[in-house]
């Protein structure tokens, strides 16, 4: 697995200029300056509800200035509701057609943002010039190539090299050869061979036997040891979620999902409708794609579509069906059942990164086990890590009583008692 | 080319006619192998040859190694849409109220994940807020497997759209032409409900509402009516009492609906007042030795007959009449001496009185008025038994009459637990409708027409007015695990009504209860209280008829009907924690048994034995009342009145129950006209009845170190030293201390900082009622391991409550007997007596479970350090560390240890709850199910102690005290156990440990443990 991570960074560069190059398309758009300023003002106020192209809680806004009149949209915009009231026929049309849901008024809009916001619906981004990236792509990449050229270069001197001493030193046999020296091989005495020598001397047999038994020990212990241990254990999702685009990309705290982690012994896989506070709006998927795993767009938006069907959101009627179906994740971390261990107090009260036992998640495309999760590996952390007794207040006697006590400033959670048997075996 | 050469050995090779030379050929071996020498005959077929085992165990043992390299695949599936409440591994509680017509209790419901796990005291509730130890068990009998998964009619599983239509439409047809139908359901104070069923009796005006209770309290209703003209049961506050004489009546147990073993324990914890300590005075005049009589200072065995000329002479000492009385000598003392300590107490004294006959009830009403007690509340009066056995009576004849043409039952089971249940069968099967509400199939049901499967109290809206103006809300705490209807909701659908019940109890508290009081609060408090307008005008106190009336004595022998601790009316028979309970008296589990005298056991030629492993026998004795007869093993039970047996009711149903649990005799039919005093004939039978008993040696053999007592008069004027003196041990010729460091083989840790917890036992407060048996098998996992286990003394208990009777009179008789042994001679036989419980002994209760010694044996004994000590006083047992060699329960001197001989889980062998996903449900996530091979014990309840500091520590404080708890310190409402951190000094536990009544068990062994005692104080005056 970790191997396949290190495939995704070495394609990383070549991708991001692939993305580099779909960002200047949005470059171009600020050549409109009016399109430019209505991106700002949709994304801050419309983008909630509406997008360009599909119907999402509003209807499509592409084209919208096509079916209403300007004057209409001013007064729609900034008081929609108002207008239902009126009776006006189009604005109650459009309220029955979403379910009767009324707009938010926006009466902070002057006419001109509104015509700026209009001019972005009706933007459209001229073809991306093919010709302008291609002579980018090639000057960025040549210094790759040319230490590629020097290494090949390099190589070749060398096994020239080579070839010339090989063909010196033959020529030198032929002269001698030829000057009647004879360069005969030297005739080496009998000895007896080195197995037998080995046999005979029984002390160096008992050292390697010592030796074998020792090192096979050792294997075989290793071997054992890491029975049960499912360090790197990535197994197939029924829905491919990456952390990489979540915790990485979008820089979602991972509280924000595993929020019962805050307050409870469990994490929590979160529940779908954590997904849907997001995934409402984001149906599609348009970020990096990673096109030698297959990773592709309609890869991960045929994944959203899976959200979807789990959690029963039409998209057509952006509406719950009530249909749904749990999905059944495959359980990455696991402890015997034997072990207690409660992240509220890891992540809270020690204020440990989730990185430190889980990896840096925000780079795993899949998730995987990073830490060995054994009983050696939780004890050396509670040897090392120190209490944060810092402004909680239950602390406060203990931390004076024992730092007196063990004359140290910071107390380890060892010195607190995690290492009793019983505070995580019961 | 083929040849035609044949080779021959022997001539006879030749003959192709020699058959049995052919047929050798065939075989390897000429005579059979003699591998299948134990199969049978018949098995000989097809039984396994010794190389297909061979085969079979070598493929299977590949298969396993092969199966167990690679790890299972755990799925874990999250809500769709999550609750707000729940949040996975933290635990919710909701208040809720069972009320099942024999238990009413205010409870608090422990959830995880949103099912229930737990039952917890309501301690805020103003009444009826304990737990006793069935209604901790309770949450057990949700998960039963053996509940009825929806309704029924005809034998057939119907859908409630169906089953409603068809029983309307019967109804209907009923009501049509008059003829009579008759609703019987159990106490249920319920106010909706009654609307409900007025509304219903409305629709359907031949509607008849009955109530019906096993195990009724008739009498004492009658004689409330009859002297405060409303019927109901006085309630008691026994908190204030000095004195309390109760004849008959098992206060501390289920009389009257039970409830006040809480106030009753307040009293009876000494308290020094100006140097002079003070502590309440109980006499238990009873024939069945019960909890109450356990727990009294004087106990007077005596016959039914003897109880009610008790009264009566009572009475007449009180009031000041001469009268003659046909008391003996030792019962006109017992007279004297409750009348001078009644007269002493003046308002502070009360009698109870158990007696089933209104005369009785009404002389001890008459009493308790003269003595102006006022721990006695007849102005709001308890609601929580209301049957009438005389309308009952006239309904039963009604029914044989074929007079009644429907029947609907709710909550109860005639069938089983009525007298003449045979003929009331015969009869319901001939009416035109019969509908049980029921949640099995039990007798009742399995003979109706139409069955209703309703939900646990634990999935059903309720309220009920346990007391006059005290009210309590039940709630669901899970989403009915079956497709199940409660009895309200199915009236409201047959009177045509669209509100649900919850609706209707919403309505109608907010129209005639809350007064204003917000509905959300009171629900999620679980009670409301609403004091009425006192109202206890007397309405009569003449008495001289049933003084007279109470003057009978009766011939023969007398049987006692009554309920156990563990099993009351017999309800939870499914229950496997509630079989496998210990009855806290006799220490025996799943049996009911006769309760006999040892002089009428020499009589009639029964005998308890013990077997080579200590297991205990019992011989069986035939039981005749009128013309029922059964047999029933029985029990020689010290303290049982001579001339009296007692028989538990609540056992011996066989329908409904998985077979393991059908266990007992059927005592129903001997309990005729609800009366629990019968005339009855005992005679040896034939046969020996194996009990499971968990106590073998049934008195102290007068080592009064174990349990220590004192009186109060000792108490009050010596010094501690006498009483409660520290055992000293010789060091340099020097006594010292056994607690002092000076002779201690170990170095003491430094325990002074952080926690360090302590439970203290109060001996004075403990009733012996098991509610904390109970509730550490909830919170712990403790596996039920069955009857033939038990016999083996391998019961998984983690806390015991060992009962001690005196050989002697008293206890501190036994210790001067022992003391006055003088040679070997003498102290063998002394010894052997002394193993005899006294006629009439002193009981003493004590709960035991791991004592937590600092200086444990166990934990130095263990070869792979499995048990060791943490800092907090804790001693641990990691589970997984365990080898089970069972040193340490060897070297436990508490014997507090228990030991996995099997697995108890996913075990076809052992088929209780954890034998089905079912009834694991019920398991403790934050507790390891422990396997095979593994010792366990008490962990103090380690997992709570962590969870509160870890709560602490989350929210960034500091611990209060009492917040740190066990489950059996928390179960415990008449406050014997105490739990908390010494280190904290203002706790209560901190100031127990410097208590004059606090001793270890076991003191000179110098184990220095972390749980204590207080000293058992008695007040023997008079």
């Amino acid at each position: 697995m970790i191997r396949a991570i290190n495939r995704v960074n070495t394609l990383g560069f070549p991708l991001l200029l692939f993305f580099s190059l779909l960002l200047s398309t949005g470059l171009q758009a600020q050549d409109d300056p009016a399109a430019a300023a209505g991106k700002k003002l949709f994304n801050a106020n419309c983008a909630a509800c509406h997008k360009l192209n599909k119907k999402a809680v509003g209807p499509a806004l592409r084209g919208v200035t096509d079916k209403y009149e300007k004057e209409w949209l001013y007064s729609w915009i900034k008081n929609s509701s108002a207008m239902i009231k009126a009776g006006d026929p189009q604005a109650v049309a459009v309220w029955e057609e979403y379910n009767r849901t009324a707009m938010n008024s926006f009466p902070q809009l002057s006419n001109e943002d509104i015509d700026n916001i209009l001019a972005y619906t009706n933007y459209v981004p001229p073809a991306p010039v093919a010709a302008v990236a291609a002579p980018q792509a090639v000057g960025s990449s040549s210094g790759s190539v040319a230490d590629e050229f020097i290494l090949a270069a390099l190589a070749l001197v060398f096994a020239i090299l080579v070839i010339m001493l090989f063909l010196v030193q033959k020529t030198l046999l032929r002269i001698a050869a030829a000057s009647g020296v004879d360069i005969a091989p030297e005739a080496r005495p009998q000895r007896t061979p080195i197995w037998k020598a080995f046999v005979q001397n029984q002390f160096v047999v008992f050292c390697t036997v010592v030796f074998l038994l020792l090192s096979s020990a050792y294997f075989a212990y290793g071997y054992l040891m890491q029975v049960g241990v499912d360090q790197g254990y990535a197994p197939i999702q029924p829905i491919h979620y990456s952390h990489k685009i979540h915790a990485g990309a979008n820089q979602i705290e991972c509280k924000y999902c595993h929020s019962s982690a805050r307050v409870s012994k469990h994490s929590g896989i979160p529940s779908l409708n954590v997904c849907m506070n997001c995934h409402k709006n984001i149906a599609e998927y348009n970020g990096e794609e990673d096109l030698e795993n297959g990773y592709t767009k309609d890869f991960y938006t045929n994944e959203i579509k899976k959200l979807y069907a789990a959690v029963g959101w039409d998209e057509e009627t952006q509406s719950y069906t009530g249909e749904s179906k749990p999905v059944k994740w495959v359980r990455i971390h696991n402890l015997p059942d034997f072990v207690y261990f409660n992240h509220a107090q890891h992540v809270q009260v020690g204020q440990i990164e989730c990185q430190k036992c889980h990896g840096p998640v925000e780079e795993m495309e899949i998730m995987y086990q990073h830490s060995t999760l054994t009983m050696g590996w939780c004890i050396n952390c509670h040897r090392e890590t120190n209490v944060q007794v810092e402004s909680n207040e239950y602390y406060a006697k203990i931390h004076e009583e024992l730092s007196k006590k063990y004359g140290v400033e910071k107390l380890t959670v060892a010195q607190m008692g995690g290492l009793e048997c019983g505070k995580c075996h019961y | 080319m083929a040849s035609e050469k044949k080779y021959w050995k022997n001539i006879e090779q030749l003959d192709t006619e020699n058959v049995s030379l052919q047929s050798l050929e065939q075989r390897e071996f000429a005579e059979k192998l003699p591998v299948n020498e134990t199969a049978t005959e018949t098995e000989d077929a097809s039984a396994t040859s010794r190389r297909d085992f061979l085969k079979l165990a070598g493929f299977s043992t590949a298969a396993a190694t092969l199966a167990a390299c690679e790890g299972p695949v755990i799925k874990s599936v999250p809500y769709v849409v999550q609750p707000e409440q729940i949040r996975p591994g933290v635990a919710n509680y909701y208040a809720t109220a069972i009320a099942d017509g024999f238990d009413f209790a205010s409870v608090l419901i422990k959830t995880r994940e949103g099912r229930p796990i737990k039952v917890e005291s309501n301690k805020d509730a103003a009444v009826l807020g304990s737990a006793n130890a069935r209604v901790h068990a309770s949450v057990l009998s949700m998960y039963d497997t053996q509940r009825l998964q929806g309704p029924k009619a005809n034998g057939t599983d119907v859908s409630w759209d169906d089953f409603t239509l068809q029983v309307r439409a019967q109804l209907e047809a009923l009501a049509a032409s008059g003829k009579r139908v008759v609703l019987i359901t159990q106490t249920l104070p319920s106010p909706t409900t009654q609307n409900i069923i007025q509304e219903f009796q409305a629709k359907y005006s031949n509607v008849e509402h009955l109530i019906y209770d096993a195990v009724p309290a008739s009498a004492a209703l009658q004689a409330f009516e009859n002297t405060y003209g409303q019927r109901a049961l006085p309630d008691y506050d026994l908190s204030q009492a000095k004195a309390i004489v109760a004849v008959g009546a098992d206060f501390l147990g289920d009389w009257q609906g039970g409830g006040y073993e809480a106030g009753y324990a307040q009293s009876r914890i000494p308290k020094k007042h100006h140097g002079k300590a003070q502590m309440s005075w109980h006499m238990q005049v009873e024939s069945n030795m019960s909890l109450s009589g356990a727990n009294a200072d004087k106990r007077i065995p005596s016959t039914p007959a003897e109880q009610r000329n008790f009264l009566a002479a009572l009475y007449n000492k009180l009031a000041g009449n001469s009268s003659t009385t046909n008391l003996d000598d030792k019962l006109s003392a017992a007279v004297a001496a409750a009348a001078k300590q009644l007269q002493s107490s003046g308002a502070n004294g009360v009698v109870l009185c158990g007696l089933e006959d209104v005369a009785a009830q009404e002389v001890t009403l008459a009493i308790n008025a003269l003595l102006g007690s006022s721990l006695i509340d007849v102005a709001s009066p308890r609601y929580i038994r209301q049957a009438k056995s005389t309308e009952i009576a006239a309904f039963l004849t009604d029914l044989k009459a074929g007079k009644i043409a429907g029947v609907i039952t709710s909550g109860i089971n005639p069938l089983y637990t009525l007298a003449d249940a045979a003929d009331a069968a015969k009869a319901m099967e001939r009416l035109e409708l019969s509908v049980a509400f029921s949640s099995k199939l039990d007798e009742t049901a399995s003979i109706a027409n139409y069955v209703a499967a309703t939900p646990h109290y634990l999935e059903a809206w309720g309220d009920y007015e346990f007391k006059a103006g005290q009210f309590a809300l039940a709630q669901p705490t899970i989403k009915p695990l079956f497709d199940t209807r409660q009895l309200q909701d199915v009236l409201l659908d047959l009177t045509g009504s669209e509100t649900s019940y919850y609706d209707a109890i919403q309505s109608y508290w907010k129209a005639n209860i809350l007064n204003g009081a917000s509905w959300n609060q009171t629900l999620h408090d679980g009670y409301f209280s609403a004091p009425t307008a006192a109202d206890g005008a007397l309405k009569t106190i003449e008495v001289s008829a049933q003084l007279a009336a109470l003057s009978k004595t009766s011939e023969g022998m007398s049987l006692v009907l009554y309920t156990k601790t563990g099993m009351g009316d017999g309800q939870q028979g499914n229950n496997p924690w509630l079989q496998e309970f210990p009855d806290p008296i006799t220490r025996v589990s799943w049996d009911n048994y006769l309760t006999v005298s040892r002089a009428d056991a020499q009589r009639l030629g029964l005998i308890n034995e013990n077997t080579s492993n200590g297991a205990l026998n019992g011989s069986y004795a035939t039981v005749q009342v009128g013309d029922a007869q059964l047999t029933a093993p029985v029990i020689i039970q010290p303290g049982q009145a001579v001339g009296t047996v007692g028989l538990a009711l609540g056992y011996g149903e066989r329908l409904g129950l998985k077979p393991e649990m059908q266990v007992g005799v059927n005592a129903y039919p001997l309990f005729q006209n609800f009366d629990p005093v019968q005339e009855v004939q005992v005679s040896l039978a034939s046969g020996t009845h194996e009990f499971a008993c968990v106590q073998l040696h049934n008195t102290l053999m007068g080592r009064g170190d174990i349990v220590k007592e004192t009186t109060l008069e000792v108490f009050s004027t010596k010094d501690k030293s006498y009483w409660n003196a520290v055992p000293v041990v010789s060091k340099n010729h020097m006594e010292q201390e056994v607690t002092s460091s000076e002779v201690d083989m170990w170095q003491e840790f430094d325990r002074s900082i952080g926690h360090h917890f302590n439970l203290s036992i109060d001996l004075n407060a403990c009733t012996g009622c098991g509610a904390c048996v109970i509730a550490c098998h909830a919170e712990n996992n403790v596996p039920v391991v069955g009857k033939t286990e038990i016999r083996k003394s391998r019961d998984m208990h983690w806390l015991r409550i060992d009962r001690y009777y005196s050989s002697e009179t008293t206890f501190e008789g036994d210790n001067q007997t022992k003391d006055n042994i003088a040679g070997l001679g003498d102290s063998l036989t002394t010894f052997g007596e002394m193993e005899l419980a006294s006629e009439n002994p002193q009981v003493a209760f004590q709960p035991v479970m791991c004592q937590h010694c600092n200086h444990a044996p166990c934990e130095t004994v263990c070869p792979v350090a499995a048990s060791s000590h943490g800092r907090q006083g804790q001693n641990h047992m990691a589970y997984n560390r365990c080898v089970g060699t069972r040193y340490c329960a060897n070297n436990c001197p508490y014997k507090v240890r228990r030991f996995n001989w099997f697995l108890y889980n996913k075990n076809d062998e052992f088929d209780f709850h954890m034998n089905n996903d079912l009834g694991r449900m019920v398991l403790n996530p934050d507790v390891v199910v422990r396997s095979r091979g593994v010792m366990e014990k008490c962990s103090m309840c380690i997992q709570m102690t962590q969870k509160t500091i870890l709560d602490a520590k989350l929210e960034g404080r500091q611990i209060k005290d009492g917040e740190f708890q066990t489950a059996c310190s928390n179960a415990c409402d008449a406050g014997a156990m105490t739990f908390g951190d010494i280190n904290d000094k203002e706790s209560r536990v901190a100031a127990l440990t410097e208590d004059d009544r606090m001793y270890h068990l076991l003191e000179h062994v110098g184990t220095k443990p972390n749980v204590m005692y207080q000293v058992k104080v008695r007040n023997t005056e008079a």
